[in-house]
């Protein structure tokens, strides 16, 4: 019984290769996405640091303005966009998509 | 242009001027939307005209055309998958338009529009509004679960909620000011390189020799700007599908 669901698996794996259906799975550990390049990857992952920090400083200084507590939400987003710059690099590198669903 | 008052002008190619005279400047028409009417024509010619003979063997344009949808499919299905065929215009678009605009300022008295961050910062909040509609069309509440991975423990959510919300409102700045700054940084270089050949070579009778070593440099420019214009169009287009391929999937 087991062996039988085995087999129509095995088989159906196969057409659906066959036919191109499951193309993305298997060819995206091949294209793994962006260039690479030593200067490529460094320049990238300056501008994930440098963006995160203008949108988390931006926040803050905005909602400042909006609530008047300047400068202590502009401190605390000031840390929270260095803490998501990190982990956009984190991300560059580990991409989320490695676990499987 | 080049060499004013023996200073260095580098920034003044990307200031915007009004083209067609008075008409253009009652509607502010300028050179930069001229050069994406123009980049736009192009575009539209390449594909309409180089599939017009839809030959089973293509010729120069019709392969051009064929390899420049070829690619941007396999990206997306490579990227997204098989439910990522359905934003195939969107990404061909905005790869096109990137690419042509990169392409079409490298070439003299020409003007990069891509070189505007109010340009790209568009381009990019047109994806970004995009992958978020697309998200929460698809998933629903369970959009606001991508703020908070599974598994980490419930105190860290006062952190880990907001640094993803930053990270994730990040993502239309980095996209734009990645295309913007590689395409400023290589404009000034190429004009500052350009200008070095200019004041050198009016240094007498040694000058015109000197002046061969920026030459000599600015054209290897050209071969890395077009190097760039490509890499940069891609890598716009490869992020967009990597943000589809999360807003569809959602992890």
């Amino acid at each position: 019984m087991v062996n039988d669901r085995d087999a129509f698996k095995q088989r159906l794996d196969a057409a659906r290769a066959r036919q191109g259906l499951d193309r993305a799975t298997g060819a995206d550990a091949g294209k793994g996405g962006l260039p690479g390049g030593n200067w490529g990857i460094g320049f990238r992952a300056g501008v994930e640091v440098v963006s995160a920090l203008v949108v988390g400083v931006g926040l803050g200084l905005l909602l400042d303005r909006w609530l008047g507590t300047w400068p202590w939400l502009f401190l605390v987003f000031f840390l929270l966009g260095s803490a998501a710059g990190v982990m956009n690099v984190y991300r560059l590198f580990n991409p989320r998509r490695l676990r499987k669903d | 242009m080049a060499v004013e008052g023996k200073a260095i002008d580098a920034l003044s190619q990307f200031e915007l001027a009004t083209t067609f005279g008075p008409i253009g400047r009652a509607v502010g028409f300028t050179q930069s939307n001229l050069h994406m009417l123009i980049a736009g024509a192009l575009i539209v010619a390449l594909m309409v005209i180089g599939m017009r003979p839809r030959a089973m063997v293509p010729g120069r344009l019709q392969s051009l055309a064929e390899s420049a949808y070829g690619f941007i499919d396999e990206m997306l299905l490579a990227q997204v998958g098989p439910e990522g065929r359905r934003f195939f215009p969107f990404v061909f678009t905005l790869f096109m338009f990137v690419l042509f605009g990169n392409m079409l300022g490298l070439f003299p008295y020409a003007f990069t529009y891509t070189s505007h961050i109010s340009l790209t910062f568009t381009l990019a909040m047109l994806v970004f509004v995009l992958i978020t509609v697309v998200a929460i069309a698809l998933h629903g509440k369970h959009f606001f679960g991508y703020f908070f991975p599974e598994g980490a423990p419930l105190w860290l959510a006062p952190i880990i909620i907001p640094v993803e919300i930053v990270s994730y409102l990040s993502r239309p700045v980095s996209l734009s000011i990645r295309l913007f700054a590689n395409m400023v940084a290589g404009h000034v270089m190429l004009k500052v390189f350009a200008t070095f050949v200019v004041m050198l070579g009016a240094l007498g009778t040694l000058g015109p020799l000197l002046s061969i070593m920026p030459l000599a440099i600015n054209v290897a420019l050209v071969g890395f700007e077009v190097l760039v214009a490509f890499l940069q169009a891609y890598v716009f287009a490869i992020l967009t599908c990597i943000y589809l391929h999360d807003a569809v999937h959602l992890h």
